[in-house]
Order: structure tokens, then C-alpha cells, then sequence
């Protein structure tokens, strides 16, 4: 069979045939599209496929994390990622809330306590639900859900194993690769495998983590570290160099200065040796001041490793079939339409390289992917000024440039930076400190003043961001923001007043309504 | 002396006589120029002293107003008459100019008659004034003069005559979000600004300070009650998310109050200080126009102060209207009241279905009062119906009443056996058709605001204002009919009522006057969120406006419910936030409206509105990237078009 196909593929004609030459073959493949991944992005890649009447089949496997979790399908973002991430955020703010709520009349008993047997059940009931939604959808689009773990035998060929290992080999016109990444082990820790965890298994813990330690300064550790610090959990964040790397660096610096000043405890510059666990089965946790060379020690109940992603590749036997990667990252490279080295195989989401890790990403990708095989469309997907939010404890909403990148790329006479520091209303009557809540405007200093970049710390991030990241898509310059009228009273409000530069050297502190 | 004592008539004529008579002395008084032109009409005739005007359509009242706001001494006389040339022997004997009118000599010279008879109830000529006071015909004159008061008179404060002479640059009447704005931004360019700004108190007797509506009794005060009522859910949903309370919470609203109080007078007290800061006077004072260029202050205990301005702002804002049925304003309180009252206002009838309305009963509601809204016809009047009633279903699938199409005809006080009798008023509302008294603790009429402009004086310096409404028009530069009067804010007539518009507008108008800038303030897509419990976010046209800007075809209108994530675990609300956007099909489907419902929407409203100052389309929105998982992220994937009548109830993500 892999012969056949491989006879098959050389005998693939010129582009200008490949639609016609598919479309015969079609019949002779099990299926037109075959997706190896069930999340975001292989997902709507799959559904999209089907709208268009094409045979259309989703190969998903979880590989339990080492320590034995494993959940269904829908990805990372739905399990182990965006959707739990949010939820336990959103369980934090409301332990936030339910203090504020004093400061507003409310008479609360206290004290109160956070119970993570409650929360925890609830956020997986709900990824459950969301899990079935997803069957169901493929279902009714009439793409076939395989629960089988997918490795490329050739470009139209796929092979899947099954949980109890039986084999099947399924052809298809087209291969899409969206297997996502999983959370990477410092291996060369003793103890890291054995008595970590990571962010695959924190949303599914059977009891609360109780006293954490997690490592790492990606937008995965200082989430992670928020809520639980927020839950009312000891938490501690060890951090080797910067935080949220890749990011504003002055933001990143705002939102770990709030973390720190709501709890949660930061050992910057340091590097965990090593992890072993005490008879009383706590883990003792030893490190190294990296600037002074200390050794140090504490024990934790958990230890969460939140150090970076690894493409999940390995089960996949890409250069079998000559699918180019990355060596160093073990990414994908891919080209701008997702099409992999290999005709026929294409890949999306966190798995390719060079794209940002993001569901929706991933999902737009998937679409237009979808569309440009079986919908007649030629239109790419475009990764420019993609809006994110990192929903630390002060979520921070971004788009476009960060400072550092817009000096590097226009120069820092080719810029201008408007930047305030507000404070939300709601933040007054609850006495909250808001010295993190800053806005910053990254302009082009020439003529109408097109916006680069955009960030905003404070409530809410992510729903004021989505608004501005339109805008800039619009190509808004900072006069036409100016031009636009505020809704008072909202935090929002504060971006289309930004008046002071930062090169005015002038207090950004935003006074008065 | 009989004789020569002048008689007018009483008769109303139309003024379009004026126009030619006006136009042929008048135009722009340059500085300099007036104030020659004044001093050389001492012994002149005529129109050789006079007022500016503009107008074409100024009556007596106003001419005569002019000439007393611009002359020290004023003389209304005739020509062939024995006692007015008395008048001015004596003045000349003074050493006092003054300015003389000869009312024979003038085609309005009934008009100015009749205003001369309103004013004082004197038909006498000569008819003298000094300092805008009335002094009266020769008799009363030389009376004066004898017993020294005349003197007295002309030795106070002199009026200025020419603009480098008036007390101020510019005078600012209402403390507001607006005439603040101005205020400082004119201040900014070296001018020299005064503020008026007094609060009359309410029938309750409410009353506040300086801020206007929006920091006082406005969108501060309602935002963060709507914050608690918030926060409440925000403890419900918060046991489903993992937080233990041992006993049930209540709301204490005294607490809340005063933090509320709290946070405002530190808002006012901000204000107070950025005032001071950009030297900008501030005065606790009634204003009122006196004359084109003059206002009288009158303070909270009566006394009486005159300022003269080069230009003027009237940012007076609007006050809420009552009902005027017997029992309003006796027991009856609105928004006025409402943050300030110090007690829970416990039961409560919400009159009328404004954005007022709904907001009060919202967060009421949301602290956990048993609370109705009586609604005479619609519910938002001017907003997207379909928003506002998916508003008002909300509303009332979280425990508020609606008395639907029925207005109260009488409030009583009265004592009721069956309502706990607090020591707050009882108030019962009688229905028009219910048999019996309806009774409750509170009732809070929000029924609509008037503006404040016919208590200023306007009519005294010929402030156009609509007879019906009250509102100023003014034209794109919120200049009135009388070129150096401006209007800012809720006080102008077709303009949107809130905050930043009249920030915008008075920052803009204050470049405008003082540093040679051609901004207007621009009216289109302003964005507004209603902070009913279900927040509505909304920027441009609503469906029904765009229906008839563009027709029915030519529209595409997008949408689909959405569910909040953070909702999901607590299990509520599913399918009620909701978004909507309208497309303007011939433009490549630019957006012309943008709704939402929701939480948050206000914040979310922000950037959108953002992006249609720069054009937005649809294609746009659908090559934005979401981020996920916001509720905001539904704009970046409408699919679904309200003509296709397809399912738009969310599932997954």
C-alpha cells in the first residue's frame, strides 16, 4: 500500500494539475483530508474540509503526561490550556472580588476559604461538556473521529495505533499536521520527572496543589502561579532570567511587580538542581543562585515545571516521509500557504514553525487552509498583529510591536511611545493599589502617527484589547484614536486619552476623570 | 410738566424692522472701536451708542438688555422732550458721559418701549439707568442725585466696555464635565477663566458640589453601585467556583454610600485642586446673563456679584424632570437623590424606562431590593430595540417588575399596615387602573432631564433656545445664535448626552477659540454603554436608524449570542449576552453599527469604536485574530447574518 502511494505521488502531475489530478484520486484515497490532531486548530481545519463535502477524518490521541494524565478531545486549549487557565483565573479574581465586595457593602463572613475540590470538578465538568461539543460537531459535519495515534508512513499515507495497539493505515489526498506541543522537563533535574508536574496535569489534580513552586517565566508559569496564589495557595515562582520572554519587557515587568505584590513570591535569577521528596511526601526543592552562586532549599507539596513546550513530533516519523524541521526548536518549517516540505502534507498551530502559539490562530490557519485545498480560495492567513492577552492576576492584553521590537525595527528617533498610568473605577471604592494598571501606545513618530503596538495592563485585558486590535488591523494612527470619543466610565476609556510621551519625560499618572 | 412726560404703547409688533435698523449701525465691535464709539455718544443721538448684535431676530427686550449691559449710564429718551434734556444737563453737570437712546428717532420705538415697560412697570421717559439699575424718569433722577445715591451709583465697579477690559476671557457657567474641560484647556493658552458652577438642591433638598452630573449624581456613582450589585453575582458565582462563605451576605447600604461619597469627594476635591492648578476660577455661584458680556453670580447666601467676559460657555447641563402629578416632588426622589440617600431606599418603583431608569433598578435590584420599573410605552427610547428589549427580558429574568404601559397619577404619603414602616418616608403610587394604592418605600421618577437654560438669563442676551425642550442649537463650532455665547454638552440641542462628548467638545472648542485650531467635535459613531446589569456596549447606528439611512437591503445585519466563559461554571445566563453588528452592503460592507450585550461591554465597546473611526468592515473584523477566550472575540467570527434567520446560539469554542 505505502509502495502504491508512493508510486502514486510520483506520478503527481504539475501544479497546474494538482486540483484535477486530486479530485481523481480522491476516490482511489480512504480520505480527501486526514488531520493527525484534535485540537483548535486541526479541528476547524477538519469541519471547514467537510463544509465543502469532502471525506474528512481527525486522528487524536492524548498521551497521558508522565504523571498520568489524560483527557479528551479538543487540544490543549480546551483540557490543559486556555479554557481551565481562564476558569481557574477567573476563580481567583472572584476570591478578589468577594473582598471588594466588602469594600462595596456587602457583610461577608469571613474568613473565607477556597475549597479546590469544588472549582477543580466544576472546570473539568465544563471540559467535559466542551469535549462532548466537539464529538458532536464532527459528528453532525460528518467528519469521522478516529481515537488513534497517527504516524506519516508516506505523504498520503497515514498509520494509527490504538490504545490496546492494534494498527490500521488509512490514504489520504491531503495530510494536515496540528499535533500542538506538550510542556517540556528539565530531565537533566534529578527528581523533575518523577515528583514535577506541569500545566498538562495542575487543571486535573485530585486535591489542591497546596504549596507551590513553579518554574519557569512564560506566560504558562506566571499564569499558573496567579490563580494559585490567588486561591489562597502558597505560591512561589522561580525565574532563571527574564519574564514573559518575547513580550514588553516593561509589562512584563509591571505584571510580575503586581503578582509580587498580591502574594505571590519570586526568586528571580535562580535554577532548581534538584528535587526529592522527604518521608513525609512533600518535595524538597534545592536551587542555585545563579548571580551569587547559593545553594538554597525549600520544600513544596508541588512542583509545577512551566519551562517552555516541546512540538509533540516525536511519534509522528516526519523525516521518514523527508518533512523538514527545525533542529533547533523541532518544529515544522512551513510556508506561507502551511504546506510542510512534502506535497500534500501541511501543518497549523504550535506544531509550525515560526507561528504564534495561539488557538485562534490555529483555528483561522485551519480554516483558510481548509478553504485554499477544497473551497476554490487563495487567501492567506495573516500573522501580523495578532492580539494576545496573558491573564495574569493583572491580565495583560497586547498587539502589534512591543517597545523593544519597535526601537529595534524603526529606531528610537523613528517612534513615539504614549503611555499613562490609569486607575480602573472599580479599584477606587475597593482601595485596591493600581500603581500595574498602565497603557502604552507604540506609534510611528512621522506623520499621522500609525499605531505599532499596543498594550494594556489592567481588568478585563482581553476584552478591551480585541477592540484596538481591530483597530490597528484597520491601520488606526494614534490621531484618528484621538478622534475617537470615549465611553466613560471605563478603564478603556484611558487609551483614546493617552497624551503624554515618553520621551516628554512628563508623570503618565492619570488624574481626575 | 404734564406734557412732556412721554408715554408708550403697549403693543407687541414683529421685529423684522429691527434687521434693517440693527444692520445699518452695527457688526462686529472691534475693541478700540467700541469703546470710542461709546464715549462719543454722550452727547449724541440715537443709534449712536449701542449693542452688538447679530441677530435678526432680536425683540425690545433684548435691545434695551444690550444697551444696559454695555453703558454705564443709560438714558432712554426723546428728542422733543423738556425733562430728558433735563437728564442730561444734570448728567453733563456730573461729569458722567452716558448714553442716549432717542426712542423718536428709532422705527422699534414701540418695541423698546414695551421692554422698557416690562422691565420697570414705568412708562415714563426719560427713563435713566445707571449700572444696569433702574434709577426712573427726571423726578426720581434728581431725587437720586440729592440724596447722594446717584453718586454712589456711578462710583461703583465701572463696567467694561471693551473686550481687553472685561474681567475674564472667558466665563464658564456649569462645572460640569464639559465647561470643566474647557475651562482648563482655555487656561492652558493663558487666558483668563472663571467658572460658575452652582447645584440648586433638589425638592429633597440634595445637593452637592463641584463636578456636574457625571462625578456627582451621574456615571461615577452609578457605576460603582452597579459594581456592587456586580460584585454580589460575583459572590454567588463564586461558591460554584470554589469559595467557602459560612453564612448568607447581605448589603449594607450605608457602607456603600459612603464609600461611594467617599471616592467622589475625592473626585471633587481632584477637581478642585486641577482648577486651581491651571488658574481657573472657580466660584460656587449662580450665573446668570445680565447683559451680552455680563453676568450676574449670585452665592448660596444671596449675594449678588457682576463679572464681565470677552466669551462664554453655557455647560449647565440638564436636571431630572418630575412628573407633575400631585405628590412628585413632595415624596418622590430621582437620580439627584438617589446616591446620596442614607439609607437603603428598600422597596422601590423605578418610573420611566431611560437608560436611567434601567440602570437605577439594575444595580437596586442587584443589592437585592424588590424593585419594578413602571414603563409608560418603550424601554431605551433611541437605542436598538432589539438590544433594549433583550435588556429588559434580562432584567426581568433576574427579579425586576415591569409595569408595563402604565404611568402613576398620584404619589401619597401615607401610612400602610402591611409595609414595614421604616424611618424612611412611605410612599404609595396609585395606578391609573389598579383599584387600590400600590405601595412602596421609594419612589424614583427617572422620566427624562430638562436642561437647565431658562433660569440664566438667555432670553436677556437673545440666547436662541428650543421653546419645547430648552436645548441650545448651536452650529458645528457649538457656537448659539449670539456669536461670543458657546453651549458644550447635554444643554445642545440633537447632540448625545454624555460625558467625554461634552469633554471632547469643550477641549476642542477652547483650541479652537484660543490656539488657532480647526478640530470640531466630531457627533458620528460615538460610542456609549448602557451599565444595566447586562452591560450594552454600542457605537453608530442602530438597526431601525440604519434600516431608514440605507434600506432594508442595503443592509446586512451579523449576530450571534455568545456565553461568557466565566459563566459557564456557575451554569447562568446561557445564550443572553448577545452581539450584533450592521454592514452597510454598498461600502464594502463597512460597519455602521456595533452592539453588544454583555459583560464587560463597555470595555469591549472601546476598540471598536476605535476601529470605526478608521473605517471597519466586515472583511476586516473576519481577518482579525480573536483572542481567546474573551466574550470579544465573537466579533472576529459572526457568521451568521439575521436575513438568513439562521441558529445563532454558541456552542464550544
Amino acid at each position: 500500500m505505502a509502495a502504491l502511494c508512493k508510486w502514486r505521488h510520483r506520478l503527481k502531475p504539475a501544479v497546474f494539475f494538482q486540483n484535477a489530478a486530486r479530485r481523481q484520486l480522491s476516490d482511489k484515497h480512504d480520505y480527501d483530508l486526514l488531520v493527525i490532531g484534535g485540537g483548535s486548530g486541526g479541528l476547524a481545519c477538519s469541519k471547514e474540509a467537510a463544509q465543502f463535502g469532502k471525506k474528512v477524518a481527525v486522528l487524536d490521541y492524548v498521551e497521558s503526561s508522565p504523571k498520568g494524565t489524560k483527557w479528551g478531545l479538543g487540544g490543549t486549549c480546551v483540557n490543559v490550556g486556555c479554557i481551565p487557565k481562564k476558569l481557574m483565573h477567573q476563580a481567583a479574581l472572584l476570591g478578589g472580588a468577594v473582598k471588594d465586595a466588602q469594600k462595596y457593602g456587602w457583610r461577608i463572613p469571613s474568613p473565607i476559604t477556597h475549597d479546590w475540590l469544588t472549582m477543580a470538578p466544576a472546570v473539568q465538568d465544563y471540559i467535559r461538556s466542551l469535549n462532548w461539543g466537539h464529538r458532536v460537531q464532527l459528528q453532525d459535519k460528518k467528519v469521522k473521529y478516529l481515537n488513534l495515534k497517527g504516524s506519516l508512513m508516506d505523504g498520503h499515507t497515514v498509520r494509527a495505533v490504538s490504545e490496546t495497539g492494534k494498527e490500521s493505515v488509512f490514504t489520504a489526498g491531503n495530510i494536515v499536521i496540528a499535533t500542538g506541543g506538550r510542556p517540556k522537563y528539565p530531565t537533566h533535574i534529578p527528581g523533575s520527572l518523577e515528583y514535577g508536574i506541569s500545566s498538562d496535569d495542575i487543571f486535573w489534580l485530585k486535591e489542591s496543589p497546596g504549596k507551590t513552586l513553579v518554574v519557569g517565566a512564560s506566560y504558562v508559569a506566571l499564569e499558573c502561579a496567579g490563580f494559585l496564589t490567588g486561591i489562597g495557595l502558597d505560591t512561589s515562582v522561580m525565574v532563571r532570567s527574564i519574564p514573559l520572554r518575547g513580550f514588553d519587557q516593561q509589562i512584563a515587568c509591571l505584571v510580575t511587580d503586581y503578582m509580587g505584590s498580591y502574594g505571590t513570591k519570586f526568586h528571580w535569577k535562580c535554577s532548581p538542581s534538584k528535587v526529592e521528596k522527604l518521608e513525609t511526601g512533600r518535595l524538597l526543592v534545592s536551587w542555585t543562585d545563579l548571580d551569587s552562586g547559593k545553594e538554597d532549599q525549600d520544600t513544596f507539596d508541588t512542583v509545577l515545571w512551566a519551562v517552555g513546550r516541546t512540538p509533540e513530533t516525536r511519534a509522528l516519523s516526519l523525516e521518514k516521509v523527508g518533512v523538514k524541521m527545525n533542529r533547533e526548536t523541532g518544529k515544522i518549517i512551513v510556508s506561507a500557504d502551511e504546506a510542510t516540505s512534502v506535497p500534500n502534507i501541511y501543518a497549523i498551530g504550535d506544531i509550525a514553525e515560526g507561528r504564534p502559539e495561539l488557538t485562534p490562530t490555529a483555528i483561522q490557519a485551519g480554516k483558510l487552509l481548509a478553504r485554499r485545498l477544497f473551497g476554490k480560495s487563495s487567501k492567506l492567513m495573516d500573522y501580523d498583529c495578532v492580539p494576545t492577552t496573558v491573564f495574569t492576576p493583572l491580565e495583560y492584553g497586547s498587539v502589534g510591536l512591543s517597545e523593544e521590537e519597535a526601537v529595534r525595527r524603526h529606531g528610537e528617533d523613528g517612534i513615539e511611545v504614549f503611555h499613562a498610568f490609569y486607575k480602573p473605577l472599580e479599584f477606587t471604592v475597593a482601595e485596591r493599589d493600581a500603581s500595574q494598571c498602565y497603557i502604552k501606545m507604540v506609534c510611528l513618530r512621522e506623520g499621522a502617527q500609525r499605531i505599532l503596538g499596543f498594550h494594556f495592563t489592567g481588568p478585563n485585558a482581553g476584552e478591551v484589547t480585541q477592540g484596538f486590535a481591530l483597530a490597528i488591523k484597520c491601520g488606526a494612527t494614534y490621531t484618528q484614536l484621538m478622534a475617537t470619543v470615549g465611553i466613560h466610565p471605563t478603564s478603556a476609556e484611558e487609551i483614546i486619552k493617552l497624551h503624554i510621551t515618553k520621551r516628554s519625560g512628563l508623570d503618565p499618572t492619570v488624574t481626575g476623570c | 410738566m404734564g406734557n412732556s412726560v412721554c408715554k408708550g404703547k403697549t403693543v407687541f409688533m414683529d421685529t423684522t424692522r429691527i434687521k434693517s435698523l440693527q444692520n445699518s449701525s452695527t457688526g462686529v465691535i472691534k475693541a478700540g472701536e467700541h469703546k470710542i464709539k461709546s464715549h462719543l455718544s454722550t452727547e449724541s443721538q440715537g443709534l449712536s451708542c449701542f449693542t452688538q448684535d447679530h441677530s435678526d431676530q432680536r425683540d425690545g427686550r433684548e435691545i434695551v438688555q444690550g444697551f444696559l449691559g454695555q453703558n454705564k449710564v443709560m438714558i432712554f429718551s426723546v428728542t422733543s422732550c423738556q425733562l430728558s434734556a433735563q437728564v442730561k444737563e444734570l448728567f453733563r453737570s456730573m461729569k458722567v458721559s452716558f448714553c442716549v437712546l432717542e426712542l423718536d428717532q428709532r422705527e422699534d420705538r414701540q418695541e423698546i418701549q414695551q421692554a422698557l415697560w416690562e422691565l420697570t412697570e414705568q412708562r415714563e421717559l426719560p427713563s435713566v439707568f445707571v449700572n444696569r439699575q433702574h434709577i426712573g424718569d427726571w423726578e426720581k433722577t434728581s431725587q437720586a442725585h440729592r440724596e447722594g445715591r446717584l453718586q454712589a451709583l456711578l462710583d461703583m465697579q465701572e463696567v467694561n466696555l471693551s473686550p481687553d477690559l472685561y474681567d475674564y476671557d472667558l466665563l464658564v457657567i456649569g462645572g460640569g464635565s464639559g465647561g470643566l474641560a474647557a475651562a482648563k484647556e482655555a487656561a492652558t493658552y493663558g487666558k483668563k477663566v472663571v467658572v460658575l458652577d452652582y447645584v440648586t438642591p433638589t425638592p429633597k433638598g440634595t445637593t452637592w458640589g463641584l463636578g456636574g452630573t457625571c462625578v456627582n449624581v451621574g456615571c461615577i456613582p452609578k457605576k460603582l453601585m452597579h459594581q456592587a450589585a456586580i460584585l454580589g453575582q460575583a459572590i454567588r458565582d463564586s461558591q460554584r467556583y470554589g469559595w467557602e462563605l459560612q453564612e448568607k451576605v447581605s448589603h449594607n447600604w450605608r457602607n456603600m454610600r459612603q464609600a461611594v461619597q467617599d471616592h467622589i469627594g475625592s473626585l471633587r476635591f481632584g477637581y478642585s485642586k486641577a482648577l486651581r492648578d491651571s488658574k481657573v476660577t472657580y466660584m460656587n455661584a449662580y450665573g446668570e446673563f445680565v447683559g451680552p458680556h455680563q453676568i450676574k453670580a449670585t452665592n448660596s447666601k444671596g449675594k449678588e456679584t457682576f463679572y464681565t467676559a470677552a466669551t462664554f460657555i453655557i455647560a449647565t447641563g440638564e436636571r431630572p424632570r418630575y412628573l407633575g402629578i400631585p405628590g412628585d416632588k413632595e415624596y418622590c426622589i430621582t437620580s439627584d437623590d438617589l446616591f446620596s440617600l442614607p439609607q437603603s431606599p428598600g422597596r422601590t418603583l423605578v418610573v420611566g424606562a431611560s437608560y436611567v431608569a434601567l440602570e437605577c433598578a439594575g444595580f437596586l435590584a442587584g443589592l437585592g431590593l424588590d424593585i419594578s420599573v413602571m414603563v409608560r410605552s418603550i424601554l431605551l427610547r433611541g437605542f436598538d430595540q432589539h438590544m433594549a428589549n433583550k435588556i429588559g427580558e434580562h432584567m426581568e429574568q433576574h427579579g425586576v417588575t415591569f409595569i408595563r404601559q402604565f404611568v402613576p397619577t398620584k404619589v401619597r404619603d401615607e401610612y400602610h399596615p402591611y409595609i414595614f414602616r421604616s424611618s424612611e418616608e412611605t410612599v404609595g403610587v396609585e395606578l391609573l387602573v389598579y383599584s387600590s394604592f400600590v405601595w412602596f418605600l421609594q419612589v424614583l421618577l427617572a422620566v427624562g432631564r430638562d436642561a437647565c437654560t431658562r433660569t440664566i438669563g438667555l432670553d436677556t442676551v437673545g440666547v436662541k433656545i428650543n421653546v419645547k425642550t430648552g436645548k441650545i442649537p448651536v452650529n458645528e463650532e457649538e457656537q448659539t445664535n449670539v456669536p461670543h455665547i458657546y453651549a458644550i454638552g447635554d444643554v445642545l440641542e440633537g447632540k448625545l448626552e454624555l460625558t467625554p462628548v461634552a469633554i471632547q467638545a469643550g477641549r476642542l472648542l477652547a483650541r479652537r477659540l484660543y490656539a488657532e485650531h480647526s478640530t470640531k467635535c466630531d457627533y458620528t459613531n460615538i460610542p456609549t454603554t448602557v451599565f444595566t446589569p447586562l452591560e450594552y456596549g454600542a457605537c453608530g447606528l442602530s438597526e431601525e436608524d440604519s434600516i431608514q439611512k440605507y434600506g432594508e437591503d442595503n443592509i446586512e445585519v451579523y449576530h450571534s449570542n455568545f456565553w461568557p466563559l466565566e459563566w459557564t461554571v456557575p451554569a447562568r445566563d446561557n445564550n443572553t449576552c448577545y452581539a450584533k453588528i450592521i454592514c452597510y452592503k454598498q461600502d464594502s460592507e463597512r460597519v455602521v453599527g456595533f452592539h453588544v450585550l454583555g459583560p464587560n461591554a463597555g470595555e469591549m465597546t472601546q476598540g471598536f469604536a476605535a476601529a470605526m473611526k478608521c473605517g471597519m468592515t466586515k472583511e476586516q473584523l473576519d481577518n482579525t485574530i480573536g483572542i481567546h477566550p474573551v466574550c470579544a472575540e465573537v466579533f472576529t467570527t459572526l457568521s451568521v447574518t439575521k436575513r438568513s434567520g439562521g441558529d445563532i446560539a454558541k456552542g464550544g469554542c
